[in-house]
């Protein structure tokens, strides 16, 4: 029964957009920080998805999807002039992380969507194999 | 006569089957919504019917030759058969998923896989009740 494989299908993508909603949250608890954990400034960071053949087989009709990689932004951080902070450099300037608020809610918004959207798709199918299984009941 | 019955029940039964077979490829379509690249697919659903009921093994089905084989299942064969999908707007990501389209389709297709259902479950029904002795009722 190919209806299984949804769950597999579904279920892939749930769980590469709650990777995304991950990394979007640890962006924005980032959002002000002066340096990261290895003493540079934090860079936000992507995750890249890739389509993932679910099940046996390379069947074009079971495409999961799975994080392939989580990239760093590489632009610039913030600078801001403030000679008093411990973390400023020689010419008295704090370099911020580079994460861009507005787009992380952006991003978040999106993978929430992508989220329900999915959770709707599995929750249907559920449906739909359970109304099979009744099936010359009655 | 128990014949005719079950040709009914042989088709909706194929029916049923690519239904299935489309609500994956349509899961897989909302799964890689986000999916750079990812080209939408979907099947021609009146073309593979006619193809899964003809009788005949038409391309890309495997044709059982001896007794141990395994017949293919409706749709496990139509790879070749799915069709993709142009993008209504284009993505600067080449994402060709219309999430309003396939959410559209997907919901389409659980009503009429759920009426296919019906079908059967009636066909079932009438099966039983023409074998019902007069004198049960």
């Amino acid at each position: 029964m190919s209806m299984f494989q949804i769950f597999s299908i579904s279920g892939s993508a749930v769980s590469a957009q709650s990777q995304r909603l991950n990394v979007v949250a640890s962006n924005l608890a980032n959002a002000d920080t002066v340096a990261g954990p290895d003493g540079q400034a934090y860079k936000a960071r992507q995750v890249v998805f890739q389509t993932a053949m679910v099940g046996a087989g390379n069947d074009a009709a079971s495409a999961g999807v799975r994080v392939s990689t989580i990239s760093e932004d590489q632009t610039p951080g913030r600078r801001q002039l403030d000679p008093k902070n411990p973390n400023a450099d020689a010419d008295g300037y704090v370099t911020y992380s580079n994460v861009n608020t507005v787009e992380e809610m952006v991003n978040m918004i999106s993978a929430s969507r992508s989220y329900q959207n999915n959770i709707e798709v599995m929750s249907t199918a559920k449906n739909l194999l359970l109304k099979t299984l009744q099936l010359g009941q009655s | 006569m128990l014949n005719r019955l079950t040709d009914q029940l042989n088709f909706q039964t194929q029916a049923l089957s690519l239904r299935s077979e489309r609500q994956r490829l349509l899961a897989s379509n909302i799964a890689n919504a986000d999916t750079p690249g990812y080209q939408a697919r979907d099947m021609n659903f009146a073309q593979a019917l006619r193809d899964a009921t003809a009788g005949n093994a038409s391309a890309g089905t495997l044709s059982t030759t001896q007794s141990g084989h395994i017949s293919s299942a409706a749709g496990s064969g139509s790879a070749s058969q799915l069709l993709y999908a142009t993008a209504a707007q284009t993505n600067l990501d080449s994402n060709t998923v219309d999430m309003d389209r396939e959410r559209a389709n997907f919901a389409d297709n659980s009503v009429k896989y759920e009426a296919t259902l019906r079908f059967i479950g009636g066909s079932v029904r009438t099966a039983l009740d023409a074998m019902k002795s007069p004198n049960a009722a």
